[in-house]
């Protein structure tokens, strides 16, 4: 049993890590709020199928082309509607809440709601670890969390463009007047936020079926993991996910398996009470706190 | 704690990551004296001013207000405890009228206890607060949305701001900056004679020569730690302030 | 021959800004009328009962619970705590009234004042610890915890689980229904009015715009968020106790978002701040949603779609546009 707990603890915070990242790039670094994220992470799985099941592409034809279309719909999100309301907190919140509610249920009176929409695994098959049953498509979305993790710390430490990402988030004036086109850089964390979701999308979607609520879970996900470990910070996404990972796969094992959700709720608001700022969270702890 | 002194700051210390922006700091103040805070731009004086008032929490050391420590109080605590101070970068209200930016002080429970529970309206104290700083009286000034008003007077709504709490401690945070010389020169005898009926005030700038007229004592920061301490005159000559003026940079 | 557009108040809107506001009876009129005329028709309209018919009566009882619902979101608002979840305050009072008439037998007389409070209280308990953060964050955990207390009744299958309770006690009578919900939404909107316009207001305020200015004003910005949104939160919460009764059910879809979005769309429509344009955001959009319910959940992305134009075209909201129209004209006149 704890085998079984062990590894699909790791297969679930891989998930979580995931799902989380796009919109920690997006929001936890560059501080552009985007409450469309579960959206476009439905909407990357619904556009995969439609690619798969209608167009008759190819696979992998499907992925690039479906990756490519989303980033670009956060980058034209925030060209038109974000640019014009940025700095206006409200403003944003609304803006992007607002679509990510318009897609998620447009899609849902549009009827995609039955059973039939599934999304194909990479490998088909399993391994058995340790005495525990894995498919391939599980240890799958373990390499590319931890491949895409690794690369999202070396992106905003080491890479000019990553580096734009946090000075915007900081302090826009000043970055503005470095050099850092403002409005640029953050349509591009939109778009690559997006991407991320899309890639989280076709990688784990496989695993179930494509399901509208998810995208509202996915959100609530991508800020529990935000906020237990500190939204600007990547070692914090892992660590996070680590932890809600585990009690997740404890919860259902342990106790009622209903119970994963409260699991969010009782992280969020244990964190919140004793160190708002997450575990690694650093500067933003003055900002909320002043 | 000595008689007479209203403030004791030891060794106090605070890192911003690999940072050291105040390095064992130490002085104290006297009630009813003016104590001028100088330096380089760098040297921390905006962390001290923070640390005094509880926008930063130190590693180290302790900030002892009237016999108690407050270091690392909330703000809103260490405001009602009578510590009132300017932001360098003066954020009024900017929708509300000049007088209206006044109302929000004037409610706090401070206010409240030192006028003996609930008093009369709150408008005509603060056109009074405002005239006190030299805001025209008969004029529109005080009427005007704060967003149109001219920087020096933003400046001078920050000093209305803090006297409205009734302070036992004012810290000015640059006050001047910004301001030309002949609201300088309008706004120095204001300060002047808070002092002399007794209200203690710590004023960090960077003009000197208006500073050094009415400071008692001055207090300069190079790189986060004190450099000296002492009258205005003292100051002046020591090497070492000039080594850390000029080594660096020229002051403002 | 070129043209410039320019605005200048109405001669009776000038006269009114003085002492001539009282000068004679068109003056008054002009001043009351804006107020006095829509609270007049509300009141009149349930009279009219045979002539009008039931169904509208329904719409307007459903109208007000939006409308309640819009005022806390406004009033949160303008401390600068920007809610997707609304639905919360409406759950939490929905439940503890059901609860109380369905395990105490207590009628509605009590359990709808004690779900109000208890609702509210409960809510803000909730929220305690998210109140330190930044608007943002607070925006993000509010609109995940009325689906996570949806999810968690459903599974705990406590107070009813999913199914709900039903067979709840009505409201004594037709009138009871109609005149209680006009009279708390009309309490509510001419209260918040008052409130932001005092001393009291400002702080809040002030709190949105620079909460740094404000602690160092030597004032408790927690004590006043609490504050605000326990005010809100009674507003909230009365929707859902009252329409517990109405409805004489409870369940899951309490916590639904649709009295998140619903409200928040109202606001928005009507104008942020302002409380008389929640009312009117929520007297044009629920009508106008009842009659696309025959589009099921397009309905919502409607919402979106108006929420995205409101807040990118028109910020400031229906209500000043009314009134910058009412008090104000424009012309075109010749320049060169």
């Amino acid at each position: 049993m704890i085998r079984s707990v062990i590894v699909y603890g790791l297969v679930s915070s891989a998930v979580l890590a995931l799902t989380a990242m796009g919109f920690s790039l997006t929001f936890g670094i560059s501080g552009v709020a985007n409450f469309a994220y579960g959206a476009f992470y439905i909407l990357s799985g619904f556009l995969v199928w439609a690619l798969l099941n209608y167009l008759k592409f190819p696979f992998v034809l499907a992925i690039v082309v479906t990756i490519g279309v989303v980033g670009g719909l956060g980058f034209v999100t925030y060209w038109s509607i974000l640019l014009r309301v940025r700095g206006v907190v409200l403003s944003e919140v609304i803006a992007t809440f607002a679509l990510g509610v318009g897609i998620l249920e447009l899609f849902r009176w549009l009827g995609f709601v039955t059973y039939e929409f599934t999304l194909p695994s990479f490998i088909k098959g399993m391994v058995v670890i340790a005495g525990v049953p894995v498919d391939y498509q599980r240890l799958f979305i373990i390499g590319i969390a931890l491949a895409l993790v690794i690369f999202l710390y070396f992106f905003t430490h080491y890479t000019r463009i990553g580096l734009a990402f946090r000075g915007i988030a900081q302090n826009e004036r000043t970055a503005i007047s470095l050099g850092i086109k403002s409005d640029l850089t953050g349509a591009l964390s939109l778009a690559l936020g997006s991407a991320m979701a899309s890639v989280a999308a076709i990688v784990i979607l496989p695993l179930g079926i494509i399901s509208i609520n998810t995208g509202y879970e996915v959100l609530l996900i991508a800020v529990a993991v935000g906020i237990v470990g500190g939204l600007e910070s990547v070692p914090g996404i892992l660590v996070a996910s680590l932890i809600l990972g585990y009690a997740q796969v404890i919860t259902g094992t342990y106790l009622k398996p209903e119970w994963m959700a409260v699991v969010y709720l009782a992280a969020i608001v244990l964190v919140l009470s004793i160190k708002p700022s997450g575990l690694f969270g650093k500067f933003k702890e003055l900002e909320e706190r002043v | 704690m000595e008689d007479g002194s209203i403030l004791e700051v030891e060794n106090v210390t605070k890192w911003f990551g690999g940072v050291a922006a105040i390095i064992t700091v130490s002085f104290s103040l006297q009630r009813g004296e003016l104590l001028g805070v100088i330096g380089p731009n760098g040297s921390g004086k905006t962390t001290l001013v923070n640390l005094l008032t509880g926008f930063v929490k130190p590693d180290s050391g302790k900030v002892i207000y009237q016999g108690k420590d407050i270091a690392g109080q909330q703000p809103y605590k260490v405001a009602a405890l009578g510590i009132a101070r300017t932001f360098q970068m003066a954020k009024p209200f900017y929708q509300l009228s000049a007088f209206k930016n006044l109302i929000i002080p004037l409610y706090s429970p401070r206010v409240k206890k030192l006028r003996g529970g609930k008093y009369g309206n709150r408008d005509d104290v603060a056109i009074d607060l405002l005239e006190d700083v030299g805001f025209e009286r008969d004029s529109f000034v005080p009427y005007k949305v704060a967003s149109s008003l001219p920087h020096g007077y933003l400046k001078r709504l920050e000093l209305a701001r803090c006297l409205a709490l009734r302070p036992d401690l004012l810290i000015l945070d640059e006050l001047f900056s910004g301001m030309s010389m002949s609201e300088v020169a309008g706004t120095l005898p204001i300060i002047e004679k808070l002092n002399t009926e007794g209200l203690s005030i710590i004023m960090v700038e960077h003009r000197l020569k208006e500073l050094f007229r009415i400071a008692h004592r001055v207090m300069v920061l190079n790189f986060g730690a004190k450099v000296v301490d002492g009258s205005p005159r003292q100051v002046m000559d020591s090497d070492a302030v000039k080594a850390a003026y000029l080594g660096d940079e020229d002051e403002g | 021959m070129r043209y410039r557009k320019e605005r200048l108040d109405r001669g009776i809107k000038v006269r009114c800004d003085d002492v001539f506001a009282l000068s004679s009876y068109r003056e008054v009129l002009y001043l009351a009328m804006p107020k006095v005329l829509p609270v007049a028709i509300l009141l009149i309209f349930p009279l009219l009962k045979g002539v009008v018919g039931l169904y509208y009566e329904k719409a307007l009882v459903i109208t007000c619970a939006i409308s309640l619902l819009a005022l806390s979101w406004d009033l949160m608002a303008s401390v600068g705590l920007i809610s997707l979840g609304q639905a919360l305050f409406f759950g939490a009072g929905a439940y503890l009234t059901g609860y109380l008439n369905y395990a105490f037998k207590l009628s509605p007389i009590l359990t709808i004042p004690l779900g109000t409070i208890g609702g509210a209280l409960f809510s803000t308990f909730l929220l305690l610890p998210v109140l330190r953060l930044r608007g943002v964050y607070f925006a993000i955990v509010t609109l995940t915890l009325p689906l996570l207390l949806g999810r968690f009744i459903d599974t705990t299958k406590i107070l009813g689980g999913g199914e709900g309770i039903s067979g709840l006690s009505p409201l004594p009578n037709l009138w009871f229904e109609l005149y209680v919900a006009i009279f708390a939404m009309l309490v509510c909107l001419f209260g918040f009015r008052r409130l932001i316009n005092q001393d009291y207001g400002l702080v809040l305020q002030g709190i949105r715009d620079n909460d740094r200015a404000v602690m160092s004003g030597a004032i408790n910005i927690y004590r006043f968020k609490v504050e605000a949104v326990f005010i809100a939160g009674l507003a909230g919460s009365f929707a859902g106790a009252f329409m517990t009764h109405y409805y004489q059910f409870v369940g899951i879809p309490a916590f639904a978002m649709d009295y998140s979005i619903v409200p928040l769309t109202a606001a928005v429509l009507g104008g942020p701040g302002t409380f008389a344009g929640s009312v009117i955001g929520a007297f044009i959009l629920v009508p106008l949603s009842e009659a696309l319910r025959g589009f099921g959940t397009l309905r919502v992305v409607f919402y979106s779609a108006i929420l995205i134009i409101c807040v990118v075209g028109l910020p400031e909201g229906i209500f000043h546009y009314m009134r910058r129209k009412y008090h104000q004209f424009e012309r075109r006149r010749e320049i060169g």
